[in-house]
């Protein structure tokens, strides 16, 4: 789960950060007011859960009331990458004499925390790797100690070489980030850039932080940061059914069971020519309440010109999976061919279960893509 | 012999009252799979199914029925401490069905594990089938044939999709074994294939990867350097959006690493042979040739 900067910042502070004041505002005259209160010049910055906000022109400086209410005016509305503006973010501008990036992130391949550390803050950390790999600096957590004080010195140094205070509070935020990251359950933690003040203190201006879907149920606070509005509304449909649904943009939905076959489904879908409205992985249970749910979700959909089921009966009786795609398909108007492949365990007795309704059979998974794509182009 | 397990293989079950574990548990004793007991804390003393005896801890089972692997089935939050207590009472080889764990959870317990030398495999996997030998999961015993061919992947489904076509042309399998779904896990592709590679049943290998991560590049650049062996792969997720997780918490493209072209192309330069449809692996099987070393 993604949450934005403004909630980021809020974790960091929690976890002893320093992070500057700020106010969110929703509309033009409270972003005023916030600047008023806060003190001028301000950044306003666009809430969106995407990078690259800055290139699109969400983040300004505001030296002005009326520069404040030009930007936020220009920001409140954008569209970044797909993503429309409904929050800002009002904070103080700062006086940058250095700035650093700070990362971790769960590394897969070390099956650590990784923690990253650069001179080259500021910028994306994936274009620094792109461009200037030896530039960042990385370290796999040992789980059983954590990030030592030698280890965050060590990383402290290698972006201030020679000014061992700073060396110090860098090390100190990376200690720190380190506490946060493992307490909240992230996947991923960046604070780009972490800043020091012509003064000489230290200043976490950004926050981005991702959390593990999986730790939510021992992570009572995090529901509450989810942004629903921000979210699909198809796709926040399947989650509270407990489903897993990606929206595309094609003509074909699937139902599938399992995560695999269903990526899988949609490439072949592709491979064959048609494009998949989605993907959606049924789980293992043949429940007709949950392909009801399903069903409801992909027919919410209007480009939706056939429907495919592709389900691999391991253990569950393929008759079962019938007789509930059959149940839920009856009580609901489908106005959208759907054809069904069913294999395993009583494969034969579904299809005759289904030889009797306006389903359309499907022995495999090849045949079943092709049919539901010719069907998908008569009803188009 | 298969991977994994052997003819000396005694299977506990942790969880095994529980409703996936006690359905599960009886999918395993059809296939013949020798369990020889059970764990549920407070359970002590009873039988599972008049059978199978079912003890409090990891470590009365082990003294009592001399088991050496588990088999894991319980809820997400109590996943990662069922995997050390299996660790810490000496067993070999630990498979955790268990979908959903915090990814922090496993790598706090992974160097629990490396220092007592147990083999984890999963979370998030169906486990393994070991055809005419043991099963230890959920991959259905309906699909399977005994055999030569390595089977590894990501996921479960499209394993028993792939299996089942194997199976139906006449190629039989020596072990079947789902790694997990999820970004940390305890037998990564590189070790499943350097155990296949080592396993004189197996005589070629069927790499069944996803997108997220690089574990089948690292596979890829082991199997151009080490394995002669016929391999052929498949990648699921070529038409997947980046940034989305697609179902699996592993299977997501982050930051334009781990896309399925970029798996594709480092499989495609280890010359292993990828399927561009899953129906495709029989035939890419059949044709595929023994791989001779670069050095």
């Amino acid at each position: 789960m993604n949450i934005h900067e403004y909630q980021g910042r809020e974790i960091l502070r929690r976890h002893g950060l320093p992070v500057p004041p700020g106010a969110v505002a929703a509309t033009v005259d409270a972003a005023v007011a916030a600047a008023a209160e806060l003190g001028l010049p301000v950044m306003v910055k666009a809430q969106v859960l995407t990078g690259g906000r800055g290139k699109a022109g969400g983040v300004k400086f505001c030296a002005t009331a009326a520069e404040v209410r030009r930007h936020a005016g220009a920001i409140l509305g954008l569209d970044i990458k797909g993503h429309r503006v409904r929050q800002i973010l009002v904070t103080p501008a700062a006086e940058i004499a250095a700035e650093y990036y700070l990362g971790m992130l769960v590394d897969r391949g070390s099956r650590r925390v990784l923690v990253m550390a650069s001179a080259e803050g500021g910028i994306e950390i994936e274009q620094v790797a792109r461009d200037n790999p030896q530039a960042i600096h990385k370290l796999a957590v040992d789980p059983r100690f954590g990030l030592l004080d030698h280890q965050a010195l060590h990383l402290g140094l290698h972006l201030c070489p020679g000014d061992l205070p700073r060396a110090r509070q860098l090390g100190a935020a990376l200690q720190k980030l380190y506490a946060a990251f493992l307490a909240e359950d992230a996947s991923l933690a960046e604070i780009n850039p972490f800043i020091f003040t012509p003064a000489g203190d230290g200043l976490a201006i950004d926050a981005k932080i991702n959390l593990d879907d999986n730790a939510l149920f021992r992570q009572p606070r995090h529901d509450a940061l989810r942004d629903r509005d921000a979210e699909d509304p198809a796709e926040r449909q399947a989650r509270e059914a407990d489903l897993s649904f990606v929206k595309l943009q094609g003509n074909v939905g699937c139902l599938v069971n399992g995560a695999g076959l269903a990526m899988a489904t949609m490439d072949l879908v592709q491979y064959y020519g048609g494009r998949p409205a989605n993907f959606l992985d049924i789980g293992g249970s043949s429940r007709p309440e949950k392909v009801v749910s399903a069903l409801r979700i992909i027919l919410a959909d209007s480009a939706v010109k056939a429907i495919l089921f592709n389900i691999f009966g391991g253990i569950t009786r393929c008759d079962d999976v019938a007789r509930g795609i059959i149940q839920a398909a009856g009580e609901l108007d489908i106005r959208v061919p759907i054809v069904v492949r069913l294999t395993g365990t009583n494969e034969v007795e579904a299809r005759e279960l289904l030889a009797a309704t306006e389903l359309v059979p499907a022995a495999t998974m090849d045949e079943a893509v092709q049919k539901a794509i010719a069907l998908a182009g008569q009803a188009a | 012999m298969a991977i994994f397990v052997h003819k000396d293989t005694r299977v506990l079950v942790q969880g095994i009252t529980g409703r996936d574990g006690s359905f599960h548990t009886r999918g395993m004793l059809a296939y013949g799979t020798p369990i020889v007991a059970g764990v549920t804390p407070g359970k002590h003393g009873q039988r599972f199914d008049d059978r199978v005896p079912v003890f409090n801890t990891v470590a009365d089972a082990v003294a009592a029925t001399g088991a050496n692997t588990s088999v894991i089935f319980v809820p997400p939050a109590f996943a990662a401490g069922a995997v050390l207590e299996a660790a810490d009472a000496g067993l070999e080889l630990v498979v955790c069905i268990t979908e959903g764990v915090p990814t922090l959870d496993m790598v706090r317990a992974l160097p629990f594990l490396q220092e007592r030398g147990v083999r984890l495999i999963g979370p998030n996997s169906p486990g393994l089938l070991a055809p005419g030998l043991a099963k230890l999961g959920i991959m259905p015993a309906s699909i399977v044939k005994p055999g030569h061919v390595g089977v590894i992947s990501r996921s479960g489904t499209l394993t028993y999709e792939v299996v089942w076509q194997l199976t139906n042309a006449g190629l039989g399998q020596s072990t079947c074994l789902g790694i997990g779904g999820d970004p940390v896990i305890g037998t990564t592709f590189l070790d499943a294939v350097e155990a296949f590679a080592g396993d004189p049943q197996t005589e070629a290998l069927v790499l069944i990867g996803e997108i997220g991560g690089d574990a089948e590049e690292q596979a890829a650049a082991y199997i151009r350097e080490h394995v002669t062996i016929p391999v052929v792969a498949f990648i699921a997720g070529r038409t997947a959006p980046p940034g989305k997780r697609m179902g699996h918490a592993g299977a997501i493209v982050t930051g334009g690493s781990g896309t399925a072209a970029d798996k594709i192309a480092a499989l495609e330069a280890a010359e292993i042979p990828v399927a561009a449809r899953a129906a495709d692996i029989v035939d890419l099987l059949r044709s595929a040739r023994p791989r001779r070393r670069d050095s």
